[in-house]
């Protein structure tokens, strides 16, 4: 049964720590897994969670790639699975396969001026490697986060977008499309923020992370064109139906590449043919 | 006799192979007539194969009929494949049970038992190879597939005729097997079947019959008896068709033919190198015990490709030019080869014949610019 034991289809128990709510609709629960070994993941990674009986989802990982101790997710209900897995309670247990897919080359990128760019819950994937570049922030020569949400009541990790915003060695752009009454940030599309976040950089330094709704990222690429970021330098996050995460059920392709595999993390020139093109 | 690797023999009649490997303890699946059409089953005996059947296929079109009844093998590929049994359409991947502490989970195994799939076609040796790449890519191994696979015998049937639906010349994967199969046979013109030996398996089976070797005259004639297969071949697929493709995303014919095509799913279904798959998560009435299932899924379905806000391709366009492009064009990217094997199975069993082969050169002739 050894080989069994082993099949990527297995998933493995975790326990749940601790969740708490982070939006309306969005919680953070922090795992570990039973039989007691670390965890060691990529920024840009997912798992696969499995809520007993209800389904398995895949969901990004949330938390800092440097703690072994745990992983970190952070999910919004949409539906049966996500909304059982937002409903543990401290100490249940869930399944977990992974992780899986490719990252974002935080590591190879050290030198430049990195540039994150989030819109919604997009946040949540990019938030390992801001980690790691705030965590070396000597590394690199800049770093920017431009993020985008519906309204201030939309905001992710409020309080941590306020640390951030608060060093003196990071440029934080925080913008939602309808202010609220209190609301004294920038009111607009991302791009409008990406632009002015940028003005003077010069864009051969720049290495761009982008994560948020496909149609976010479109514009998001182009104004990074414009300023003079080249395709090779941008790197986006890609969301497909997802049943196997191991490239076995077919569902992520996207043209040549199973998301799950070949992604979810994609240099942009890799699917810039594919992503212009409707109902791939 | 006892026989070796790469050697090739004469016998009267298949029946004392089929006895040859339940002898040996193996369950023999095998073509016989069900439903109308040929299907694949256990058999006990050869006297189960469709001895003296042929069958008349065309777009949207099968019919079983008598041919020469002395004839084993005058039929060539029906709706299923040996996928079932490789690849099952409902499997159990695992099952669970609540705890005081959270949940156990234990693998489903399964009552594989040593299998010899007998009269396979070339194209369906070349599909199975195709899925063995899918089930094993280099990162992920599904255990189960390759349990399966490592524990079937392959005994080929070289075509002695093909459909009009068949096009395996062109995907260069028959009529002819050249590898894959442990045991080949052809059925001779004059009667009789020549038999290739192509693995140790294979050997130590034929080892057990009473066989005579064959002569250079006796292969030419295995030979002729596919050559003729292939020159009755009237379909072929256009050669630069991947490329085609790829570039032809917005072709005006992916209307047209979305405009014929039901979005029924059957091509996918009764293709031999479709893998697509879903899971269905299940608890029985307490909660306590829950179980995964994988089934066959198809990219003709809507929820194929839901996301949370709607399917990402809606129409029925979109989803016949994600499975042509698959098959066709984007396959060789992830897989290395093609991903159809020629066997016709989609053209004879979609309900409004539409012919991948024809979709292909359509979209690879040049565009009529001037409107007429
Ligand atoms: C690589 C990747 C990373 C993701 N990371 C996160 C994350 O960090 N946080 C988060 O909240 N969500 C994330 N998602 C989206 C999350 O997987 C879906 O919200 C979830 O599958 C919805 O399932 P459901 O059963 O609750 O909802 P339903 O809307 O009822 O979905 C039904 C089924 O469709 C499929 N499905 C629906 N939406 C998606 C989707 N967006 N992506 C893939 N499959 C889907 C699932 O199989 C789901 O079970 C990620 C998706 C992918 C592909
Ligand atoms: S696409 Fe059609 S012809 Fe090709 S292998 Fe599949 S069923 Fe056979
Ligand atoms: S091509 Fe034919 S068999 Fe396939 S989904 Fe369309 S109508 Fe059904
Ligand atoms: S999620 Fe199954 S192939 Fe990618």
């Amino acid at each position: 049964m050894e080989a069994l034991a082993n099949d990527p289809m297995l998933p493995r128990r975790y326990r749940v720590l601790r969740t708490w709510s982070e939006l309306s609709d969005v919680r953070t629960m922090e795992l570990q897994p039973v039989d007691g070994s670390t965890v060691s993941f990529q920024p840009g990674q997912f798992n696969m969670l499995y809520a007993f009986g209800v389904g398995e989802v895949a969901i990004s990982i949330s938390g800092d790639a440097a703690d072994e101790s745990k992983i970190v997710h952070t999910t919004r209900s949409v539906g049966a699975v996500s909304k059982a897995l937002n409903s543990v309670a401290d100490g249940d247990v869930i399944g977990v396969r992974g992780p899986f897919g490719t990252a974002w080359p935080v590591v190879e990128e050290k030198g430049r001026h990195v540039v994150f760019v989030a819109g919604g819950l997009g946040l949540a994937p990019l938030r390992p490697a801001i980690y790691h570049v705030l965590n070396n922030r000597q590394d690199y020569a800049g770093m920017t986060l431009v993020y985008g949400a519906r309204s201030p009541q939309d905001l992710l990790y409020p309080y941590e977008l306020q640390a951030w915003k608060a060093r003196f060695d990071t440029n934080v752009q925080v913008t939602v499309d309808h202010a609220a009454p209190g609301w004294s940030g920038q009111v607009g599309v991302v791009t409008t923020s990406l632009d002015r976040a940028l003005a003077g950089v010069d864009g051969a330094e720049v290495s761009a992370f982008v994560c948020g709704p496909e149609i976010m990222m479109r514009f998001t690429v182009s104004s990074l064109k414009a300023l003079g970021v080249t395709e090779d330098r941008i790197w986006v996050s890609m969301e497909r139906n997802m049943k196997c995460a191991i490239g076995f059920c077919g569902h992520c392709q996207f043209g040549p590449d199973f998301i799950c595999r070949d992604g979810p993390v994609f240099r942009h020139d890799k699917v810039s043919r594919l992503i212009v093109k409707r109902e791939i | 006799m006892p026989a070796a690797v790469g050697e090739r023999y004469l016998i009267e009649s298949p029946e004392p192979l089929v006895g040859a490997l339940l002898l040996a303890g193996y369950r023999v699946i095998g073509p016989q007539a069900g439903d109308g059409a040929i299907v694949y089953d256990e058999i006990e005996a050869a006297g189960a194969l469709p001895r003296g059947l042929t069958d008349e296929q065309s777009g949207g079109h099968y019919r079983l009929k008598d041919g020469d009844p002395d004839r084993w093998f005058d039929y060539v590929v029906g709706p299923q494949s040996i996928k079932k049994y490789l690849f099952p359409a409902h499997q159990k991947l695992w099952s669970a049970t609540r705890t005081p502490d959270g949940f156990d989970i234990s693998p489903a195994g399964d009552d594989y038992p040593k299998t010899a799939f007998f009269g396979m076609r070339a194209c369906e040796i070349a599909a199975m190879e195709i899925q063995d790449k899918v089930f094993d890519n280099g990162q992920f191994a599904d255990s189960g597939y390759g349990r399966r696979r490592a524990n079937s015998l392959i005994v080929a049937v070289q075509c002695a005729r093909s459909a009009e639906t068949c096009f395996c010349a062109s995907m260069n994967t028959g009529p002819r097997a050249q590898s894959g199969f442990d045991i080949a046979l052809t059925e001779l013109d004059e009667g009789g079947f020549l038999v290739e030996c192509g693995s140790e398996a294979g050997a130590s089976i034929l080892g057990g019959l009473d066989l005579a070797g064959a002569l250079d005259g006796d292969w030419e004639a295995a030979l002729d008896v596919t050559r003729n297969a292939a020159a009755m071949q009237t379909r072929r697929m256009v050669g630069n068709v991947a490329e085609v493709l790829r570039e032809h995303l917005d072709h005006p014919r992916w209307d047209e033919v979305a405009d014929r095509c039901l979005s029924c799913a059957n091509c996918t279904l009764a293709c031999p190198t479709c893998f697509c798959s879903d899971v269905e998560d299940v608890t029985d009435l307490s909660g306590d015990h829950a179980e995964r299932w994988r089934t066959w899924d198809s990219c003709f379905s809507l929820d194929f490709s839901y996301i949370h806000g709607g399917a990402v391709r809606p129409s029925t366009k979109s989803r016949y030019r994600q499975w042509m492009t698959h098959k066709l064009s984007s396959w060789h990217d992830q897989f290395g080869s093609s991903g159809c094997v020629g066997c016709g199975r989609c053209i004879a069993w979609c309900p409004v014949g539409i012919d991948i082969t024809e979709e292909a050169a359509a979209i690879a002739a040049p565009l009529d610019v001037t409107g007429e």
